[in-house]
């Protein structure tokens, strides 16, 4: 996923800014040979797991065993998909429950932290603040330890306050993790934004959050896509608290569901698989649509500085 | 239109900067009034807090007969203009124009001709469908202008709006600036840190430093008799010579034998510096009359005026600002002479003007 994500953001330069240097002399002067090589072999290194991954989808899983490896001329089958979404039992799969929590849990949590974040990246932009460098570097800090650190005080706390186990313990432990980064994302964002506009508006008439909602903020949608892109990528991807976290298919998120795949006797490659290519779709459909977005100048052009 | 008067404005950031010690302005209908100063004395934050975008920690801020301070912005009913222009990047000139008036619910008609109205007089008209970035700089801070026009506010609060033009745009539009000022009998407060804007623009010009007002004057006033040491140093390029003087027998000496007339009442008792502008001295042939022995340090010459540096006798160098057309070389032995009226004097301890 990561490498989708890095590649849609340095995709194609923005006509407002000049590209860098760097970008310039590669178009001016043609890729040299060496580029090429070097960056043939990473795309083989990175692209070769996700090929195998789709190839072992469509196979039936004699042929997934089969020494040497089949790359081509194995039946193809699509029985992996639909055991993804339907039961044995003719009823839906507990990996479709599992990818729905997952869109819901992500979603949420996604619109949460943007809800909260966006508006204290403005106020961390524009105010004057008591000790507002040691504030924003609080927030950060609560990034710097890996969720793996953390994971056993929360899910300590969640027992006492009844959240294990339920979704909406998910929801808040995703917004809370991804709100720092929403602030201090954004706030690159809002800087970039002359608080001149907001003045100009409130001489005009306008209340201070009016200025805000109606001259910043369509200027930081931009932003907001990119950061929120950002987080949901973090929360769709997330398996340590949701594996701690969660135990019941009901709740459970499709990371530790396909993850559950893999154990006891035999395992199913095909519909691991399966679940992992429909589980990395709608990131990639998602970082896709947006990719102007991650890229776009905030400002449009009307900044003499 | 309406004056507007401050009083005992002091403000003090949240982070513990003083930006604003204590100002008052006392600033007329009508009138032009620019505040003059270096960078950081506190001139825009001052103009904030009379536009309502920052609140004073302390003090009083009246436009017309209504105390503001407790009124945001919007119900100030005045206009500003940025040194950004803050044109909204999205709206094209004409909705820029339409904006405020849109935001106060003037009807359509009534809308349109006083957008027509603003355009006609920054002469607009080709630009009206134009977007912010498809202007110059020049056209940009006209639109800019054009949109503080529009609302007939009670008053305007620029904020150094000609920074980023190039001279040649600028002296154009400090021109323009002014005229419509006139026209229009504006109550404008102008904010700059360029002291020729400042004395071609100002009716009076008010001279801030550290948050604190030095000097309240016209120009004329501001030119011929500084307040301060530090106006007497700010204003004039170059800028005063400051001389070390002595009273004795009705007569203000310099160290190195300058002899100046004195103004009345001056006090004997403490040590004074007599300000003495480039253009009040004059470099001669050695052994002129009146003069002193002195030496050419340097000349800067300028085309319509030559910076001459004069070292004389002991006392501290001097600039002299002298006519193109008399020329001494570099090192050249001559003769220095005042030929102004009556200096400024300065107490030495206090900085401030004794006579
Ligand atoms: N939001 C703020 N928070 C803290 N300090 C500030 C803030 N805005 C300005 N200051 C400080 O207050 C002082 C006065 O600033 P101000 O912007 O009023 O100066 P100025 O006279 O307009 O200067 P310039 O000519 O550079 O525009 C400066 O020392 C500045 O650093
Ligand atoms: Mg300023």
């Amino acid at each position: 996923m990561a490498v989708s994500v890095d590649e849609a953001v340095s995709a194609g330069p923005t006509p407002d800014r000049p590209p860098p240097a760097r970008r310039v002399r590669r178009r001016g002067h043609g890729r040299s040979v060496l580029e090429v090589v070097l960056l043939t072999v990473l795309a083989v290194v990175m692209l070769f797991p996700v090929l195998w991954m789709i190839e072992t989808s469509i196979k039936e899983n004699r042929d997934v065993y089969a020494v040497p490896a089949e790359f081509f001329g194995f039946t193809v089958t699509l029985d992996h998909f639909r055991d993804v979404f339907v039961g044995a039992d003719g009823g839906r799969s507990a990996l479709s429950v599992a990818f729905l929590n997952s869109v819901v849990v992500a979603g949420v949590s996604t619109v949460l932290a943007t809800v909260l974040g966006v508006p204290a990246a403005w106020a961390y932009s524009r105010f004057t603040l008591k000790a507002k460098k040691d504030q924003l570097f609080f927030i950060l800090s609560t990034r710097f330890m890996p969720p793996v650190v953390v994971v056993v005080p929360i899910f300590l706390m969640y027992r006492q306050v009844g959240l294990i186990d339920s979704k909406l313990g998910l929801i808040l432990i995703y917004a809370a993790f991804n709100v720092p980064f929403t602030i201090w994302m954004m706030k690159g964002f809002v800087d970039e934004v002359p608080a001149e506009y907001e003045d100009a508006a409130m001489l005009d008439g306008y209340s201070r959050l009016q200025a805000f909602g109606k001259f910043t903020l369509p200027l930081l949608v931009p932003g907001i896509a990119a950061t929120a892109v950002f987080a949901l990528i973090f929360s769709w991807n997330e398996f340590v608290f949701a594996i701690f976290l969660t135990s019941s298919d009901d709740v459970r998120t499709a990371p530790p569901a396909i993850a559950g795949l893999i154990g006891g006797t035999t395992v199913d490659w095909g519909l691991v698989a399966a679940a992992s290519v429909v589980f990395a779709l709608p990131v990639l459909v998602f970082a896709y649509l947006v990719r102007r977005h991650l890229v776009a100048g905030v400002t449009l052009g009307a900044v003499r500085r | 239109m309406a004056g507007i008067e401050v009083s005992a404005l002091h403000k003090r950031y949240p982070d513990g900067t003083v930006a604003v010690e204590h100002v008052d302005l006392s600033i007329g209908d009508g009138e032009l009034f620019v505040m003059l100063g270096p960078s950081g004395c506190g001139k825009t934050t001052t103009l904030r807090a009379i536009a309502g975008l920052e609140r004073q920690t302390s003090g009083d801020i009246r436009i017309g007969d209504t105390l503001v301070n407790d009124l945001p912005p919007a119900e100030r009913d005045i206009a500003m203009v940025f040194q950004f222009y803050a044109l909204y990047p999205h709206l094209k000139t004409r909705d820029n124009l339409a904006f405020p008036l849109r935001a106060e619910g003037l009807p359509k008609h009534e809308v349109q001709a006083r957008v027509g109205e603003a355009a006609r007089l920054m002469r607009l008209g080709p630009l009206l469908d134009r977007r912010p970035r498809q202007l110059s700089g020049g056209e940009q801070q006209r639109v800019a202008l054009a949109r503080a026009l529009v609302r007939r506010p009670r008053a305007f609060l620029m904020d150094e709006p000609l920074t980023n033009l190039d001279a040649e745009l600028r002296a154009d539009m400090r021109t323009e600036i002014k005229h419509l000022q006139g026209e229009l009998g504006a109550t404008m407060v102008y904010v700059t840190h360029d002291q020729v804007e400042a004395m071609s623009l100002g009716h009076r010009i008010a001279i801030l430093n550290k948050g604190r007002v030095e000097q309240i004057g016209t120009p004329l006033e501001v030119y011929d008799r500084p307040a301060s040491l530090f106006c007497a140093a700010f204003i004039g390029s170059p800028p005063m010579n400051l001389i070390e003087v002595e009273v004795a027998d009705g007569k203000l000496r310099g160290q190195g034998g300058l002899v100046l007339t004195p103004p009345p009442g001056l006090p004997r008792d403490r040590p004074l510096v007599a300000g003495v502008r480039p253009e009040a001295l004059e470099v001669t042939a050695p052994g002129a009359d009146r003069s002193v022995p002195a030496r050419v340090v340097s000349a800067e010459w300028l085309g319509d005026e030559i910076i001459y540096v004069v070292d004389h006798s002991g006392g501290r160098d001097v600039r002299v600002r002298m006519p193109p057309t008399v020329r001494f070389a570099a090192d050249a032995q001559v003769g220095l002479r005042h030929t102004g009226g009556t200096p400024a004097v300065y107490d030495v301890r206090t900085e401030e003007l004794v006579a």
